[in-house]
C-alpha cells in the first residue's frame, strides 16, 4: 500500500509535483501515467525519500520510506536514472546492496538469473545495454522479496521479448497480491498491463481510475454507418442530435450517439444499412486527449488544470472542447 | 524466468516490522564490498605505494650518493630529523594518491548515480556516510602503516651508517605510525570535501590545490599572525604527526598538530553529514 497525501514539490520557481493525493492498492499492476515532465519520477523521488516534499507526506506501509527498518525488504525500486556504479559488475553491486540489509549471496545469484543476467554477472556494469542495464536494476528491485515495488519506465530500452518478460513479470508479481506501481509514457503498454491508472499532467492528478473506466470514459464513442441511402440517413442523425461526418459517398462517421440507437432510426427512415460499426478510441488517443488539456489549460496561465477527481465524468472536458474546436 | 522471486518469502502482507533494521556491520561489510569491488582503489592504492616508495628510494637515495660533496649545513638539516627528511621525501606526491581515492570514494557514487541505490537501502543516509568513512579509513590505514614502515626502513638502509637512525630513536616509532595515521586522516578530510562538493573533478582538485598548494604557501604569510593560520592549517598542522623532532619555529606539538588536524577534518563530516541529510539525492 502506498499513500500520497497533498504531495508537493518545487524546484524552484518551477512546481513538479503539486498537490498531488492518490493511493496504490496491493494485488493490481497500477500504472502511473503521464507525458514527460509531468512529475512521475518526481512523484516517485519522493516516494522513496530520495526527495524532500516541500508539502504534504508520502507513506508506504504507513510509514515514511526513511523509517522502513530494512527499506528493501519491503520495496524494491527501479529509478530511471541509472544508479548502479560503472565500474562494479553486476554481482558485487547487488552484493553490497544485499549486504546493507542481511541478505544472503544466494539471493543475489537468483534475481541475477531471474532477470536473465547470469552470462554477465561477473562484467563491468558501465558495459551493459540499455536493456541489461534496466535488467539489473530490476534485479536490484526484487533482490529483499518486497511487498511493494516502484518501478520507473521498466520497458525503456527493452526489446520486445524483454517487455513482454517485464509484463508478465509485474502482472505475477500483482497476483501474489504485492503492489505493483509502475510509470509510463507508453500508453498502450499499459493498457494490457495495468489494471488501474492513476494519471498526472503538469503535476497535478488527471485521473485515478481502472483502466477500462479511463479508456470508456475519456474516448469519444464513434459509430461508422455504411449505408446506400447515406445522405438521407445523415439528415435523420443530425436532426436526432448526433453528429455526422460524411466520409465519400455511402460511409458517415457518427458521434454522439450509440450505435442501437443508430440502428433504430435508419430501421424507422426505412435506409438500408451495410454496416454499423461501434468504434472505441485507443487509450492513446484517450491519454493524449486528456494531457493536451491539462497542458492548454496551464499554457493559458493561471487557470487550474482542474484534478478530475476519481469516478467523475471525464467524457464532458474532451467532449466539450470537441464542440468549441 | 523462475519461480525464485517468490519462494515462501512471498508473503506481501507482513509489514515493515516483519524484517528488524540491520546492524552497522552489516553496512560496514557493504562498503567494504563497495570498496574492494572497483578498479580505482586498487590502481590508487597501488601508485601510492609506488609513488611512495620509488620517491623515497630516489631523493635519499640520491642524496647519500652526493653526501660527500655536501656542505655541513646540508648535513646538519638531514640529520636534525632523517626520519621526517626519508618519509617527505616519498609523502609528498605519494599523499596526491590518497587525496584522490577519498573524494573518488564518495563523488564516483554520484557521478554514477550509485548514490540512489546506496541511499534507498540506508534511507536514514548518515549510517551510509559513517560506514564508508570508516572502512575507507582503516582502508588508507592499513596501507598507509605498511607504506610508512617500508619507507623508513628503505630510507634507513641508503643512510646506512652515515647517520644514526633506528625505529627505537627518540619519537621516531610514533613518527612512521604518524605516517599512516596522517594518510588515514588526510584520505577522511578528502572524503568530506567530496562529500560536499559531489563532483569528482571539481572535488580533486580543491583538495589537491589545497594541500599541495595553498597551504604551503600560507608559510609565505608574514609576521606572528601568518604563523599561527600556517600552523593551524589542517594538512600542515596534521603532517607534524609524521616528524620524530618538534621543529623550533612549530608553534604545535606533533599530537596537538594531529589534533587540530582531526578538529578540521570533523568539522568537514559534520558539515558533509549535515548537508547529505538535507539535499536531495
Amino acid at each position: 500500500m502506498i499513500e500520497a497525501e497533498n504531495l508537493t514539490k518545487r524546484y524552484g520557481d518551477k512546481t513538479a509535483v503539486d498537490d498531488l493525493s492518490f493511493t496504490v492498492a496491493p494485488g493490481r499492476v497500477t500504472g502511473f501515467l503521464g507525458p514527460n515532465g509531468a512529475g512521475k519520477s518526481t512523484t516517485m523521488r519522493l516516494l522513496l525519500g530520495l526527495d524532500r516534499p516541500d508539502r504534504g507526506d508520502a507513506r508506504i506501509h504507513g510509514v515514511h520510506y526513511r523509517d522502513l527498518p530494512a527499506p528493501l525488504r519491503s520495496v524494491g525500486a527501479l529509478l530511471e536514472a541509472k544508479a548502479v556504479h560503472t565500474g562494479r559488475s553486476a554481482h558485487n553491486h547487488l552484493l553490497a546492496l544485499a549486504q546493507t540489509q542481511g541478505i544472503g549471496k544466494k539471493r543475489v545469484d537468483e534475481v541475477v538469473e531471474l532477470v536473465g543476467l547470469t552470462g554477465v554477472a561477473r562484467k563491468r556494469a558501465g558495459g551493459f545495454s540499455l536493456g541489461m542495464g534496466q535488467r539489473l536494476g530490476i534485479a536490484a528491485a526484487l533482490l529483499g522479496d518486497p511487498s511493494v515495488l516502484i518501478l520507473d519506465e521498466p520497458v525503456n530500452g527493452l526489446d520486445p521479448e524483454g517487455i513482454v518478460w517485464i509484463r508478465t513479470l509485474m502482472q505475477r508479481l500483482a497476483s501474489e497480491g504485492r503492489t505493483v506501481f509502475v510509470s509510463s509514457h507508453l500508453m498502450n503498454e499499459m493498457a494490457v498491463t495495468a489494471e488501474h491508472l492513476i494519471v498526472i499532467g503538469r503535476g497535478r492528478l488527471i485521473a485515478d481510475c481502472s483502466t477500462e473506466e479511463f479508456v470508456e470514459r475519456s474516448t469519444e464513442k464513434m459509430v461508422t454507418v455504411r449505408s446506400p441511402d447515406a445522405g438521407r440517413l445523415a439528415g435523420v442523425l443530425a436532426a436526432e442530435g448526433a453528429k455526422v461526418r460524411p466520409d465519400g459517398d455511402s460511409l458517415l462517421t457518427v458521434t454522439n450517439m450509440e450505435a442501437p440507437r443508430v440502428g433504430e432510426l435508419a430501421a424507422a427512415e426505412g435506409a438500408v444499412l451495410h454496416e454499423l460499426t461501434p468504434i472505441r478510441g485507443s487509450l492513446e488517443a484517450a491519454f493524449m486527449e486528456l494531457t493536451r488539456e491539462s497542458v492548454e489549460y496551464g499554457a493559458a496561465g493561471g487557470a487550474a488544470p482542474g484534478a478530475i477527481p476519481p469516478g467523475a465524468d471525464l467524457a464532458a472536458g474532451p467532449a466539450e472542447k470537441g464542440e468549441t474546436r | 524466468m523462475t519461480a525464485a522471486a517468490t519462494e515462501p518469502a512471498a508473503q506481501p502482507a507482513g509489514g515493515p516490522a516483519a524484517h528488524p533494521r540491520p546492524g552497522f556491520g552489516r553496512l560496514l561489510l557493504a562498503e567494504w564490498t563497495k570498496i574492494r569491488t572497483v578498479r580505482s582503489t586498487l590502481w590508487t592504492l597501488m601508485l601510492l605505494v609506488l609513488v611512495s616508495l620509488g620517491f623515497t628510494t630516489l631523493l635519499v637515495g640520491l642524496t647519500m650518493a652526493q653526501w660527500d660533496n655536501m656542505t655541513a649545513a646540508d648535513h646538519a638539516s638531514v640529520a636534525a630529523d632523517p626520519v621526517s627528511f626519508i618519509l617527505g621525501s616519498g609523502f609528498f606526491l605519494g599523499q596526491l594518491t590518497v587525496c584522490v581515492l577519498g573524494v573518488l570514494v564518495i563523488a564516483s557514487e554520484y557521478s554514477t548515480g550509485m548514490i540512489r541505490a546506496s541511499l534507498l537501502a540506508v534511507p536514514r543516509r548518515l549510517p551510509m556516510l559513517w560506514a564508508k568513512a570508516l572502512v575507507f579509513a582503516a582502508v588508507v590505514l592499513v596501507v598507509g602503516l605498511a607504506v610508512s614502515f617500508t619507507s623508513f626502513f628503505i630510507g634507513a638502509a641508503l643512510i646506512g651508517d652515515k647517520m644514526e637512525v633506528s625505529l627505537g630513536g627518540d619519537g621516531v616509532l610514533r613518527a612512521v605510525v604518524g605516517g599512516g595515521l596522517y594518510l588515514a586522516m588526510l584520505g577522511l578530510f578528502a572524503l568530506a570535501i567530496g562529500a560536499i562538493v559531489r563532483h569528482t573533478a571539481g572535488a580533486i582538485t580543491g583538495v589537491i590545490g589545497f594541500v599541495l598548494v595553498l597551504a604551503p604557501l600560507a608559510m609565505l604569510l608574514p609576521g606572528k599572525i601568518g604563523d599561527y593560520v600556517y600552523s593551524y592549517l589542517p594538512s600542515e598542522a596534521g603532517y607534524l604527526i609524521t616528524k620524530a623532532q618538534q621543529g623550533e619555529d612549530d608553534l604545535l606539538t606533533p599530537w596537538q598538530g594531529y589534533g587540530v588536524f582531526a578538529l578540521w577534518t570533523f568539522a568537514l563530516l559534520a558539515l558533509a553529514a549535515f548537508l547529505l541529510k538535507r539535499r536531495d539525492a
